[in-house]
């Protein structure tokens, strides 16, 4: 019965073809250092997953904001949970990702024909912080809003076009409800679907060159 | 391999996986239903005893009409719910109190002294001055307050209100 459905949908999808380009394509001996990328991609659907959920509850306006996280960290049943794996997670994978990458750069695998993979990455690196960045104002608390002032302080301080990107970030002079709502904006909608979006072709370019091989005593 | 022992080194990552994936997905997956669901099942019905006024102030075998605040919290936000209730005294010591809220889609009945009736202004619905159904499509008599959720303290009639 599930082998006929099985092969009815194989036969219109190609799950196996699928199955053998993604999962069972050929590997060179790697070890657990290989596993990162992975990682971060898991890293990304936790987030994504627990994100949603906090949606649920969170309200970003400035009268609201603390108040719903309060209540979700107190009033609602595992909402301490959902927020905690969010908030470790995040940093978890600012660190994940970046030894990503570093473990990329000492086996040297963004040379040639992976010097594409290496660039998407980079731009994966900067959203991942991008996202830490707007998701630390969305509390609404002290700490979120002197974070907040001092980061976009810095971008401020870029020669001539600073205090214009400054205003850009924080939507006006000084931080703001649109401040909150245009950094919430983009922690849950711009930077994730960018990500998502290079992530794929990260991917593909992944399986389309395969893993690199380890560097040997020769190389 | 088939009955051996032995376990190929790809079945025993599959299981592997597999099994992680079932726990990680229940860490996560059950409480998330707990945490979806749960304004559902706080518990609601808190309750109070609302003063309505001295007994004496009312005019026996005519309703009137006594209105009162409850302010609940919703998660973060506090909301004020205003009620109304119609007294009909009965006796010095004794009263009817009706929910003022029509039963059929909860619209807010109004007494007409002329025709001595309570008349709903969203589908007509006409009830008596005990609540019955006189006509229109209510499907009960309006909600009512008597015996032990009334009581008389120094002249003063209390309504005992559970929030529904
Ligand atoms: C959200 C962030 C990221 C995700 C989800 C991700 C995902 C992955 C995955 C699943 C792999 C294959 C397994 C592995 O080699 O670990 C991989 C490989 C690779 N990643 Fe990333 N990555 C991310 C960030 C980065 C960054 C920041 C860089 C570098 C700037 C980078 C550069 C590369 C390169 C060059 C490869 C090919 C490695 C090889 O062929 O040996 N990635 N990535
Ligand atoms: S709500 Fe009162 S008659 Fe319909």
């Amino acid at each position: 019965m599930w082998q006929k459905i099985y092969a009815w949908l194989d036969e219109r999808l190609g799950l196996n073809d699928l199955y053998k380009a993604t999962l069972d394509r050929p590997e060179p001996k790697g070890n657990w250092w290989n596993t990162l990328g992975s990682a971060s991609l898991f890293l990304f659907i936790l987030q994504g997953v627990t994100g949603i959920f906090l949606s649920v509850y969170y309200t970003p306006s400035p009268d609201h904001a603390y108040d719903s996280i309060t209540y979700i960290m107190n009033g609602v049943a595992f909402g301490w949970l959902m927020r905690g794996i969010h908030h470790w997670g995040a940093s978890l994978m600012v660190i994940v990702v970046f030894v990503h990458m570093l473990r990329v750069f000492v086996t040297a695998s963004y040379k040639y024909p992976r010097e594409l993979t290496w660039m998407i990455g980079v731009g994966l690196l900067l959203l991942t912080l991008g996202m830490g960045f707007t998701g630390y104002l969305l509390p609404w608390n002290q700490k979120a809003y002197w974070a907040t002032t001092v980061g976009t302080s810095i971008a401020g301080t870029v020669p001539w076009i600073g205090a214009f990107i400054e205003r850009v970030l924080r939507g006006g002079a000084e931080l703001s409800a649109l401040t909150l709502s245009r950094f919430f904006a983009a922690h849950i909608w711009i930077f994730p679907a960018a990500m998502a979006g290079l992530i794929g072709v990260h991917l593909y370019l992944i399986i389309k060159h395969g893993e690199s091989e380890f560097p040997g005593k020769d190389d | 391999m088939a009955g051996s022992h032995h376990i190929s080194r790809r079945d025993f990552v599959k299981l592997t996986t597999a099994a992680l994936g079932s726990i990680m997905g229940a860490v996560i997956g059950l409480p998330a239903i707990g945490y979806l669901i749960d304004p559902a099942l706080k518990a609601s019905g808190k309750d109070a005893w609302i003063p309505l006024g001295p007994l004496e102030k009312f005019e026996a075998g005519k309703p009137a009409l006594v209105t009162f605040t409850r302010s609940k919290i919703n998660g973060w936000e506090k909301t004020v719910n205003s009620y109304g209730v119609f007294v009909i005294k009965k006796s010095d010591s004794e009263a009817l109190v009706l929910s003022n809220k029509c039963t059929h889609l909860s619209c807010r009945v109004n007494w007409l002294e002329e025709r001595q009736e309570y008349i709903c202004p969203c589908h007509d619905a006409a009830f008596g001055l005990n609540g019955e159904v006189l006509g229109g499509p209510p499907p009960r008599p309006l909600d009512r307050y008597e015996g032990e959720q009334l009581k008389v303290e120094e002249g003063t009639l209390y309504l005992h209100f559970v929030e529904g």
